[in-house]
């Protein structure tokens, strides 16, 4: 018999159980795995010269986190479909709930100081905007799931975008770009798993793209005239008012992009300017986007190795156990430890399509694609930041980053996942 | 149509798969782009975000004196430097330096100027103790951008004793670097340059190459440590000097010479012109002035009206006086107009009186008869007038300036002052407006006039009568080519009858004798009295002169010496002994033989019998030999 043979036969009791309780063991170990390499950096991210007490121990509270999201996703995962389908409701009023009192009493934290997204009792705060993006998951799931028809006018996108829109505004007032834009992300992937043409989706993505290529008038208007082109040859599929409407919208984004710019805060003005040329102030604005790039470049091929990183050891790499975590894993792993992390992403997020694709249950099929959405924003925006792909954005990679409330609620959307995925 | 058909579902599936696969392309696109393509460039960028280059000080070269002995070395000292960084985070690191550091608002004013305009590291303190040092090594997360090391520190080991001829050292300002002396690319701000003295005109040879080291900072502008990445290059030390000075004559000088008095001493030896000893006073210590002399003491230093930073040696210009009356008789003997042992036509009286005016000797009661040799013993005033008459004027004023009373000695000094004399008549006009009448040569004749003289001239001719007319130019540096010096031209005879007259001087009898008579050594000399200004008025003491020289009895003369202490009053009793003991010290040293502080025949009877040398010297025959 070959040892390996023999290896299954004795462990094989074991491994049936672990299967069990992961119930989609492909997705779940996938995110365990990745779950630990987060906390392996995190705790690299606090090698530094100067040794810092909150941030050298941050991996071991990190993996006592990680401990608290097991269990979550332990129970989350026997839980019947129909029972997270009936809290769907209440999850989201209270979510929004929450949201409106954190304006109110929320308070910052490290180096956001000046934004409202937590709220403190005691020694203990969490984000309720992660509670809210799970709960607006699974209301715009329930609410979608009723149809059998696909959302084909403009009129039909009204509820579901209304529905994010508040939770959406509400954090964007905090304010917290980032995670309103995984409300964005979780909007879309919803539509577009209930049937919405893509086209439809691009026209009413179409004023906010406009929004941004307003800074120059001649890009714009050409743009501005594809879109009336698009709709032209897509005249049939929507009603006059509608085509009406995307135009209106597009001039009215055109109209004010200028105020819009000019009522920016100069720090928000120079976030989007550095994004363009970091070189423009590379000792302020810009010098985060300059120091991860630098960190990221010189990790090259093979990267300096695990806890080595000359950029993050000696204090040049901004937020480096949470925001910039991936930029350590790109000084010290190098090239291949980038593509393995985003390969790994790669394989959770189609695992993600795989289950919904696979399962019947509408419900199941857009809950899995509204955490597909967000996670899918979060993974760009976070890693592409790290290369001045995307503008510098305070949103955490999930699974990685650290970060408590946001590694539970990752890990109570995984718990969903698989419930709702695997429910026969 | 059911959206939720499996076939719809698959549709579906396969676009989101699209989107996944094109966002995460996207992104690995441009992780390609900038890991794999553009690592060398990030990587250098990663290097210098970390790395500074600072400049690693390469010691001066060490001063010896011609025996060997360490004249000025380096010894290790501290340097408290600031890196260039954000203003505000300067301003604030200045701000708690000045706890630990005598840092005047002013001062921190600057620093932040020069590190505005430059954006390079300024040094604040080249010279801080170590106490300061480590107190701050202890604290140095609360000084971001400071960076203390250790740097070669200037040490002038005789002090004060050599303060003027060696000069100091100081940190070049931007002017001296602008100029074209320090047009050498190895001059950089902030470096540590030679300012005066030997330090400055041994400048290009003393300094050597500044290195570099390399050090790996953290992103808040604390030092990591050194970077090993790179070999730090560690420079050339500078060019060690060998200087013609005798350290310890010039410090015995130093001690001998009256404290609270003024003046200078110039010893140079005959063989080569090289200086033994340069000396002026009063001094001050260079040692002061390294890592910048605190602003107290530079004030003081200005302030004094003794103006201790002044080198009479080489910068004072004195009426030469008696001492000159050698130049007078070498002059008259070369052109013929008198012989050594006759007398002039009219004798001693105390007065001589040419034209309408009466001329009057130092010796009211007058010196009778004299030779050449006589005279010059006596020192006698009515001898020379009448060798000046018969000089002339204008042959006065051709011969003198040929024999380079008006130029400059050439010694490898920066700065030396050139000696006074008039070339023609036409001086009278320009600086007094008369025309000048013969009878001005009655005071040429005497060091008077419109005459002024170096000591370091005065010993340079000094130096020409104890070899055989000629002197080359002084030289501090041994091997210096100080180009050609000066030759009196005359017969040997007669330099011999110059040398009979200065010894005259020292002989029994002679106005020098008590004061500068030794044990083993044959003095000659001449004292002289130069009266000045303030001296005529009779507000002030004269100046007081001895050049002379000295060497073992019968040979040649081994060290020429001119002293002159400012308002010393009288040659012999001030000037002599000091020349006398320093040429003892001197040829004590050179033929080792046990030195003694009591050294004159004066010193000797000031303090017992009469020594047995100097009965067994003159018991005999009274004679001088």
């Amino acid at each position: 018999m070959v040892p390996g043979a023999l290896f299954l036969e004795r462990w094989h009791p074991v491994i049936r159980l672990l299967e069990k309780w992961a119930v989609d063991p492909l997705l779940v170990f996938a995110i365990f795995a990745m779950t630990l390499f987060g906390v392996a950096m995190i705790y690299s991210a606090g090698v530094v010269h100067i040794p810092n007490a909150v941030t050298q121990d941050a991996w071991i509270r990190q993996a006592a986190w990680f401990v608290m999201a097991l269990v979550a996703f332990t129970v989350l995962a026997r839980v019947p479909l129909r029972w997270i389908e009936w809290v769907a409701v209440p999850s989201y009023v209270i979510g929004i709930l929450l949201l409106v009192i954190t304006l109110v009493i929320g308070t910052g934290a490290g180096t956001a100081v000046g934004v409202k997204s937590w709220i403190r009792m005691g020694g203990f705060g969490f984000q309720p905007s992660e509670f809210a993006k799970i709960a607006t998951i699974l209301m715009l799931a329930r609410v979608l799931s009723q149809r059998k028809e696909p959302l084909t006018s403009l009129r039909d996108l009204l509820l579901p975008s209304a529905l994010v829109g508040l939770p959406l505004a509400l954090v964007m007032l905090q304010p917290d770009l980032g995670t309103a834009l995984a409300f964005g992300g979780i909007l879309f992937a919803i539509l577009f798993w209930a049937g919405t043409p893509v086209a439809l989706l691009l026209l009413v993505a179409s004023p906010a793209v406009g929004l941004v290529l307003s800074f120059d008038t001649r890009i714009w208007s050409a743009y501005v005239v594809g879109v009336i082109g698009f709709l032209y040859l897509y005249r049939y599929r929507l009603f006059l008012f509608e085509s009406v409407a995307v135009v209106l919208a597009n001039f009215a984004a055109g109209t004010i992009s200028r105020p819009l710019w000019e009522s920016l805060k100069p720090y928000q003005q120079n976030r989007i300017l550095v994004y363009l040329d970091p070189e423009v102030d590379p000792r302020g604005a810009g010098y985060q986007v300059i120091q991860s790039k630098v960190a990221v470049g010189s990790g090259g091929l093979t990267g300096q190795g695990f806890t080595l990183g000359a950029q993050k050891r000696y204090d040049f790499l901004p937020e480096q156990h949470t925001d910039f975590i991936f930029s350590v894993v790109g000084e010290e792993l190098g090239f291949l430890g980038t593509m393995a992390v985003i390969l790994g992403f790669a394989f959770i997020l189609t695992r993600l399509v795989r289950m919904a694709e696979q399962s019947s249950d509408p419900f199941a099929g857009l809950v899995l694609l509204g955490i597909l959405g967000a996670w899918l924003v979060h993974i760009f925006v976070n890693i592409g930041m790290t290369v001045g792909v995307v503008p510098i954005t305070g949103i955490p990679l999930p699974f990685v980053s650290y970060g408590g409330t946001f590694l539970l609620m990752s890990w109570v959307a995984v718990g969903i996942a698989v419930r709702v995925a695997h429910e026969r | 149509m059911n959206v939720h058909h499996a076939h719809e579902r698959r549709r579906r599936a396969r676009g989101a798969q699209m989107v996944i696969a094109l966002i995460l392309g996207l992104l690995a696109a441009a992780f390609f782009r900038i890991q794999v393509l553009g690592s060398d460039a990030w990587e250098l960028r990663a290097t210098s975000n970390r790395i500074r280059q600072l400049p690693l000080p390469a010691p001066r070269g060490i001063i010896y004196d011609r025996n060997g002995d360490i004249l000025v070395d380096n010894v290790p000292g501290y340097s408290i430097t600031l890196l260039p960084g954000p203003l505000d985070d300067a301003r604030e690191t200045l701000e708690r330096l000045s706890a630990y550091v005598d840092l005047p608002e002013a001062r921190i004013e600057r620093v932040l100027a020069t590190l505005r305009r430059y954006g390079r590291e300024v040094v604040v303190d080249a010279d801080a103790d170590f106490e300061t040092v480590s107190a701050l090594e202890e604290r140095r997360a609360e000084f971001p951008g400071l960076y203390l090391e250790m740097r070669p520190r200037r040490r002038y080991l005789l002090g004060e004793a050599a303060g003027h001829v060696l000069g100091y050292v100081g940190q070049i300002t931007p002017e001296e670097l602008a100029s074209p002396a320090f047009a050498d690319d190895r001059y950089r701000p902030g470096m540590v340059v030679g300012k005066n003295g030997i330090e400055s005109q041994y400048e290009q040879q003393l300094q050597g190459r500044q290195g570099l080291r390399y050090l790996e900072f953290d992103a808040r502008g604390h030092i990591v440590g050194d970077f090993a990445g790179v070999r730090e290059d560690p420079g050339e030390a500078g060019q060690n000097l060998v200087l013609n000075l005798d350290m310890e004559l010039q410090a015995w000088i130093h001690s001998i010479f009256p404290d609270s008095m003024s003046g200078a001493v110039v010893a140079l030896d005959p063989t080569d012109g090289g200086v033994l000893a340069l000396y002026s006073a009063p001094s001050y210590d260079p040692n002061e002035f390294v890592g910048g002399i605190s602003t107290d003491l530079w004030a003081s230093l200005t302030a004094d009206e003794n103006n201790p930073l002044y080198d009479r040696s080489v910068l004072g210009l004195y009426p030469p006086a008696s001492i000159w009356k050698l130049a007078t008789a070498g002059i008259a003997l070369d052109l013929g107009v008198v012989t050594p042992e006759e007398f002039m036509a009219v004798p001693c009286t105390g007065s001589f009186t040419f034209g309408a005016r009466s001329y009057r000797c130092h010796l009211a009661a007058g010196h009778g008869f004299n030779n050449l040799a006589q005279a010059i013993g006596n020192s006698c005033d009515i001898y020379f007038y009448q060798l000046g008459l018969r000089i002339t004027l204008d042959e006065m004023l051709r011969r003198s300036t040929e024999i380079g009373f008006s130029q400059r000695c050439g010694i490898d000094l920066p700065q030396e002052s050139q000696g006074i004399f008039p070339a023609e008549r036409a001086f009278w006009e320009r600086r007094f407006g008369y025309a000048p009448r013969e009878g001005e040569v009655l005071n040429l004749a005497i060091g008077q006039g419109p005459n002024s003289q170096t000591p370091l001239k005065m010993a340079q001719f000094y130096l020409a009568i104890a070899r055989d007319g000629s002197a080359p130019a002084p030289a501090l540096a041994q091997g210096a080519n100080q180009g050609e010096g000066w030759s009196l031209d005359l017969a040997p005879e007669h330099l011999e009858s110059l040398r009979e007259g200065l010894r005259a001087v020292t002989a029994p009898g002679g106005t020098a004798h008590i004061r500068t008579s030794l044990e083993y050594w044959e003095i000659l000399g001449k004292t002289g009295t130069g009266e000045h200004a303030e001296s005529q008025a009779g507000t002030a003491p004269p100046h007081a002169w001895f050049a002379g020289m000295a060497g073992p009895f019968g040979g040649p003369p081994e060290i020429v010496i001119a002293v002159i202490v400012e308002y010393g009053q009288s040659g012999s009793r001030v000037a002599a002994p000091i020349m006398s003991k320093a040429a003892d010290f001197y040829l004590r040293k050179k033929y080792g033989i046990e030195f003694d502080t009591v050294q004159t025949y004066l010193e000797h009877v000031q303090r017992g019998p009469v020594p047995a040398w100097y009965r067994e010297r003159y018991s005999s025959n009274g004679g001088t030999r």
